[in-house]
């Protein structure tokens, strides 16, 4: 672990301002749980750590048009047991608490969550070459443990996947990230937000170095009465996804006005297909409609050595996802206290 | 009375006793519920010099260069040790070989040599005056490698698998010649199995990392805290290795964060702490990460292959069993894997075959119940899949092929409640409802499946020794240099030592995890209540006999000439039984011998004349429900009922849970465990306990423990089997014959991973 | 872009002049103290090597086992991702403050006495104070919920089972001094 220069930033601005002048070595932290993490790792290395816990940013309040706007520094816990997001957002409930454990949710924030680095084995192991963390030194995940890794969107630089489960939710939900910079405010919407590996797997999303994420939009959303989140894992709990689907239908009777799929653990970033989605619009909300649109979701997919079980059981979460969101959003309760992929 | 009643069944006498057989709150539970009791790593002692360990980024290969010109700038940074620069330590490969050492090996050195033996072994230590300072500097230290081909992949390099070619104490070789003709048995038999069975590579992760503070004292002796379950084959190992005296070298260890074996050894971080205290003439304290605790020991990879056969009556007719596992290149780790095949059902035909494959990882360790519950792990799945060959209910082909001698060695039983732990498991379980075939049961959309399994562990008892202090005050002080781990022995060597002392349990306190104290082998095997707990349960009769002559000095003693048969010791005092208000209190018989201050000790060894002529196992009965989602593959363990005959239950409390620990460690060794070794680079990549999964609490649920009554005169004075071990062995195997009950389908390598359902 | 690779943060000299050590307000178990510390020294290793306030366990120093938890500000959290000096003005709670003064165990400390709830005892003050939390956090309503709210602390030993019921017991006992 490196040793660094520590700043507490008074204002967003400040915040900007130091991150600025850290020249690309500097870190923002909040709730610590992946930067203390990877610094003991060694994977980072700042010079710089600018501490924006005492910004005024962790409130979670009414928005625009109906929808609901959560501060960047409302902890992950704080989120999730709303009750406006319980009640609005039930994906977003339930996708939080399917992650981490109850320890991590009380520190980690939603900017945080965004900002997540990849599981995978060798990012993680400073020993071993990853195009990630060295650009050019080769990605050893293609040919070994890649239990974790991803079939969607890979490129043949980096298999990562972006290990958040709020984030798939999010996507799901079309989000839009509020950032603030040297050059004033902006919004990015969810889905470009994070960015696939392609030839340069060390960008993982479209914020400026020097710009900090204040607030996450959430628009407003005719899903609440059907949504789930559908997370597979390895053990009941406090393990990250296999496979996870974020699953929103707007219903008319059993027929299906809109849908909306996100999956994780599966690509470098939430995966979404609105065209694939499209295809569910008009049709009865039954498993032999799903079965299409899930083969369609992973038409795409490449499977490696270890991890191309994800497709078929991609598929099977995605029409198990669809099949429990079109009996409607369980009470948060079930969900809670259950493995969430029952 | 009746709650010990459903624990132990009807049978067992427990008002014979003051303390033995009643549940016992640990007697050190409340230092361990404050934060009171103190692990190796909290011994703060002044000025403090902390070692971070730099690890091998390369399998195999040579240390070109260590540049270490940066580390040496950074603040606080007091040396930087690596082989280049590393005082020597003893020459010979003997003087490194500890107690549980194979014979013929060439123990791990750090900091040796240039050349590596396996990825992530320690290749330099970075000292400094804090623990951050000495992991940032660490974190500079840059290795060059000049890399050399290595041989991690136990599958393809089977061809290599060889014989052991050396000892251990406590392996037992596989039999050498075939009983019966297995090879025509097989071939003549109406029904048969021939399968091979996969277990990965598993590690012990206790939730303390190793750690090793020594305080370095003026006069230059070492006082060692240390992480082990074994404190003086530590201190017999850091004489050795660094050419110091025993009276210069103490180890201590009065808590350990979990063991599972990986303690049984002295670990690399000993030696490095006291090769920079020796070189520095400084307390250093040098502490595993996680990461690192990949890096010494692990349960070996183990590939094995069954021919099985019955008759057309569902008699067992043939058993081969190979088992093939992996060690490293410098020492041949033993365990016994192959014998329980031979003995654990009757069978006329048998061949067992154990060999070993050489690979560049560190030397394997035992882990809990090691070589059992990797054998019997896949010799009762195969035997559940011949039982379904035969069309028996696989509790009923167990039941007819019981074993009522063991056949390799051609001996009784001293003992042997298993057909009675497979009654009351199976009642309690409620298994005569289970339908014969595979996808039989739903709950929901869920496969519900049944399984069942036995398993077995020897009843070893070794020499060990006690020493007691009495004093005036009535307070007995009992000793002995063992551990606990974990397992309750402070607790349960409290009670022994106040059942036969007749001292009140509240007056007596039992020591141990100090080298300076009488002998004790290391904390391991189940043997501890059967090696040390003898040993206590001698000295305090002892004691009652030095007592009974002290009360003969006592004015107008009450006792007259009673013998010593006739009297009741009890409450700190001796009186004519059935008579108790006349009595002679332990201080008036100290004060009468005018003796401040009684001290005993004894040895006790195990009475081999008469254990040689049985065989001395405990046994399980194991039964699990689990429920599958067949769609997604995931498994859930909903209940488990074991049912231990372990001998005499000492502290059913504490009994009850290590086997509901142990069956965990079975649940999780089904499902959960696996290190996962990428062989391009010869390196355990998940290592870290967000990857290497072991069970959460939302992973267990239902577990019923069932100790069935077991009289044993034979195993030792005390009845008991130990009960570290037992627990786990079988527990997969009935994991996995459930899920094949769910499903039909047979998983033959573990863990039973959703993707293998799919 | 937020491009990260190593080259661009881990270069240059490594004797960057460093801010020392800062003074950081703590309240732990009740008492007010002031520490100086590096801006990279954890909560956890402030605990352990600072204060001698060793009940708090170091399992894996990752936030992947909970043997470090401690309550800051009630809440409970890993205190082995937690940058001591981003706590100044905090309330902090350990093992050891949930003793009474007089020694008297706490109710979630007796109850895992009562239940053997712990074989080696190494994850144990992270259980206790990760129970004590999550009572607090009123999400505790079944015994699944239970199982999954105490998932974030691993205990090898496997006494998960007795963790349950211990939790369990303080609850009702808990509730049962709400009532009167």
């Amino acid at each position: 672990m490196i040793n660094f220069s520590y700043t507490r930033a008074g204002s967003v601005a400040e915040a900007v301002g130091a991150k600025s002048k850290a020249n690309g070595a500097g870190r923002f932290i909040a709730g610590g749980t992946n930067l203390v993490d990877l610094l003991k790792e060694n994977v980072e290395r700042p010079r710089q750590v600018i501490d924006i816990t005492r910004l005024p940013l962790a409130t979670i309040e009414e928005g625009p048009n109906g929808g609901l706007r959560l501060g960047a520094l409302a902890t992950n816990a704080d989120t999730a047991y709303h009750p406006e997001v319980q009640r609005r957002y039930p994906a977003l409930s339930r996708a939080i608490l399917a992650g981490a454990s109850a320890q991590l949710r009380n520190m980690a924030t939603n900017g945080g969550n965004l900002l997540q680095r990849t599981r995978c084995y060798y990012f993680y192991d400073v020993a071993m070459a990853c195009n990630k963390r060295r650009p050019g030194s080769g990605c050893p995940a293609i040919s070994g443990q890649n239990r974790v890794c991803g079939v969607l969107g890979t490129s043949d630089q980096c298999i990562a996947t972006h290990p958040s489960d709020m984030c798939i939710a999010l996507a799901a939900l079309e989000a839009v990230v509020r950032v603030s910079g040297p050059q004033g405010e902006r919004t990015i919407p969810f889905a470009e937000f994070h960015t696939l590996p392609g030839d340069t797997p060390q960008i993982e999303n479209t914020l400026a170095p020097d710009e900090i994420i204040t607030a996450i939009d959430l628009p407003e959303s005719p899903y609440a009465e059907h949504s789930v989140y559908t997370k597979v894992r390895d053990r009941a709990s406090y393990a990250f996804a296999l496979v996870s689907v974020a699953a929103l239908l707007e219903l008319d009777g059993d027929m299906v006005k809109s849908a909306r799929i996100a999956l994780g653990g599966v690509a470098h970033k939430p995966w979404r297909s609105p065209e694939v989605e499209a295809l569910l619009t008009g049709k009865t909300a039954t498993k032999e409609n799903f079965l299409p649109v899930a083969a369609a979701l992973f038409h795409d997919a490449r499977g490696y050595e270890h991890n191309a079980f994800k497709i078929e059981l991609g598929k099977r979460a995605v029409v198990r996802a669809l099949q429990l969101a079109t009996k409607g959003t369980a009470s948060i309760r079930d969900v809670n206290g259950q493995t969430a992929d029952a | 009375m009746s709650a010990l009643k459903s624990i132990f069944g009807k049978d067992v006498d427990t008002t014979s006793s003051t303390y033995l057989g009643k549940p016992t709150s640990r007697v050190d539970g409340p230092a361990k519920v404050t934060g009171g009791a103190k692990y190796a790593a909290e011994f703060n002692v002044p000025n403090l010099l902390y070692g971070y360990i730099v690890s091998s980024g390369a399998a195999r290969g040579t240390i070109k260069s260590i540049n270490t010109a940066e580390v040496e700038k950074v603040s606080g940074v007091v040396k930087v040790l690596t082989h280049e620069n590393a005082p020597k330590t003893a020459y010979l490969d003997s003087s490194h070989r500890d107690q549980l050492a194979s014979s013929g090996g060439a123990p791990f050195r750090p900091l040796y040599k240039a050349e590596l033996e396996y990825s992530s072994q320690p290749v330099a230590l970075v000292i400094a005056d804090t623990f951050e300072a000495a992991r940032y500097a660490a974190s500079l230290v840059k290795v060059e490698y000049e890399v050399a081909p290595h041989e991690t992949d136990l599958r393809a390099n089977m061809g290599k698998a060889h014989p052991p070619t050396v000892t251990r104490t406590g392996y037992v070789s596989a039999p050498k010649k075939p009983r019966g003709n297995p090879e025509g048995a097989y071939d003549a038999a109406a029904h048969k199995v021939d399968v091979e069975y996969s277990q990965p590579i598993e590690f012990h992760m206790p939730m303390e990392s190793y750690a090793s503070t020594v305080a370095y004292g003026e006069d230059g002796k070492l006082t060692i805290y240390q992480k082990t379950q074994g404190v003086q084959n530590c201190q017999e190992y850091v004489c050795s290795v660094f050419g110091l005296s025993s009276s210069d070298v103490q180890v201590i260890s009065p808590y350990m964060g979990g063991g599972f074996g990986s303690g049984l050894r002295p670990t690399y971080d000993i030696y490095l702490s006291v090769l920079a205290a020796t070189a520095l003439r400084r307390s250093v304290r040098v502490s595993m990460t996680r990461q690192q605790m990949f890096s010494f020991s692990h349960r070996p990879e183990a590939i094995q292959q069954f021919k099985l056969a019955a008759n057309s009556d569902g008699m067992l007719d043939a058993v081969t069993h190979t088992a093939i596992e992996e060690t490293s290149q410098n020492e041949e780790y033993l365990e016994t894997v192959v014998n329980w095949s031979g003995l654990l059902y009757n069978c006329p035909n048998v061949m067992l075959s154990h060999q070993l494959v050489n690979l560049d990882l560190a030397s394997p360790a035992d882990m809990r119940a090691p070589g059992a519950v990797t054998g019997l792990y896949a010799y009762e799945c195969a035997i559940d899949e011949l039982a379904y060959e035969a069309k028996l209910d696989p509790l009923a082909f167990r039941e007819k092929n019981y074993a009522e001698k063991d056949q390799n060695e051609g001996k009784l039983f001293s003992s042997k409640e298993l057909r009675e732990a497979y009654r009351q498991a199976a009642e309690k379980f409620g298994w005569s409802g289970r339908p014969l075939e595979p996808r039989s049961m739903k709950k929901g959309s869920d496969l519900i499946g049944w399984g069942m399994a036995s398993g077995s562990w020897e009843a070893s008892q070794g020499k060990a020794a006690a020493k007691l202090v009495l004093t005036p005050d009535g307070k007995l002080v009992v000793s002995s240099a063992t551990s606990d781990i974990g397992t309750g022995t402070y607790t349960v060597m409290t009670m022994i030592a106040a059942e036969f002392s007749g001292v009140a349990i509240e007056n007596v306190t039992f020591e141990l995890g100090d080298s300076s104290m009488v002998y004790a082998p290391v904390e391991g095997g189940s043997w501890t209540v059967s090696s040390v707990g003898s040993a206590v349960k001698t000295v305090c009769q002892e004691l009652r006999d030095r007592l009974f002559k002290l009360a003969g000095k006592v004015d107008g003693t009450p006792l007259g000439d009673t013998k010593i048969g006739d009297v009741t010791f009890a409450n700190g005092a001796m009186h004519v039984t059935g008579n108790p208000v006349k009595n002679v209190t332990y201080a008036e018989a100290l004060k009468a011998g005018k003796i401040d201050k009684l001290e005993l000790d004894t040895t006790e060894l195990p009475q081999l004349a008469k254990q040689a002529t049985h065989a001395l196992y405990s046994h399980s009965a194991v039964f699990a429900e689990v429920s599958v989602d067949e769609d997604l593959g995931t498994i859930h363990v909903t209940r488990v009922v074991s049912a231990i005959a372990g001998g005499r239950i000492l502290n059913p409390k504490t009994a009850r849970s290590q086997i509901m620990g142990a069956i965990v460690w079975g649940i999780s060794m089904a499902l959960e465990e696996e290190g996962m070794l990428d062989d391009k680079v010869g390196r355990f990549m998940n290592h870290n306990y967000a990857e290497y999964h072991i069970p959460v609490n939302a992973d267990i649920h239902d577990i019923d423990v069932i100790f069935v009554p077991e009289h044993d005169e034979v195993v030792n004075p005390l009845g008991a089997k130990g009960l570290g071990e037992i627990g786990i062995v079988g527990v997969a195997a009935a994991v996995t014959n459930a899920i094949w009950h769910a499903t039909g389908r047979r998983v033959r390598s573990l863990p039973v991973t959703l993707d293998k359902l799919l | 872009m937020n491009a990260f690779s190593e080259s661009d943060t881990a270069g240059g000299s490594t004797m960057t002049a460093l801010p020392g050590k800062s003074p950081v307000k703590l309240t732990i178990n009740g008492e007010s103290t002031t520490v100086e510390v590096a801006p990279w020294t954890t909560l956890l290793d402030l605990l352990r090597e600072y204060l001698d306030l060793t009940g708090t366990k170091k399992g894996c120093d990752h936030g992947q086992c909970g043997s470090c938890t401690v309550l800051v500000d009630g809440k409970r959290v890993n205190s082995c991702l937690t940058l001591a000096i981003m706590k100044d003005g905090s309330e902090i709670t350990t093992i050891e403050g949930l003793t009474g003064k007089d020694g008297a165990l706490h109710p979630m400390q007796q109850a895992f006495v009562d239940c053997d709830a712990f074989q080696c005892g190494y994850c144990t003050p992270g259980q206790i104070c990760s129970a004590v939390g999550m009572i607090k956090e009123g999400h505790a309503h079944s015994d699944d919920e239970i199982r999954e709210g105490m998932s974030g602390n691993l205990c090898r030993c496997g006494a998960y089972p007795h963790i349950l019921n211990a939790i369990k017991q303080a609850y009702a006992a808990t509730e049962k001094r709400t009532a009167a």
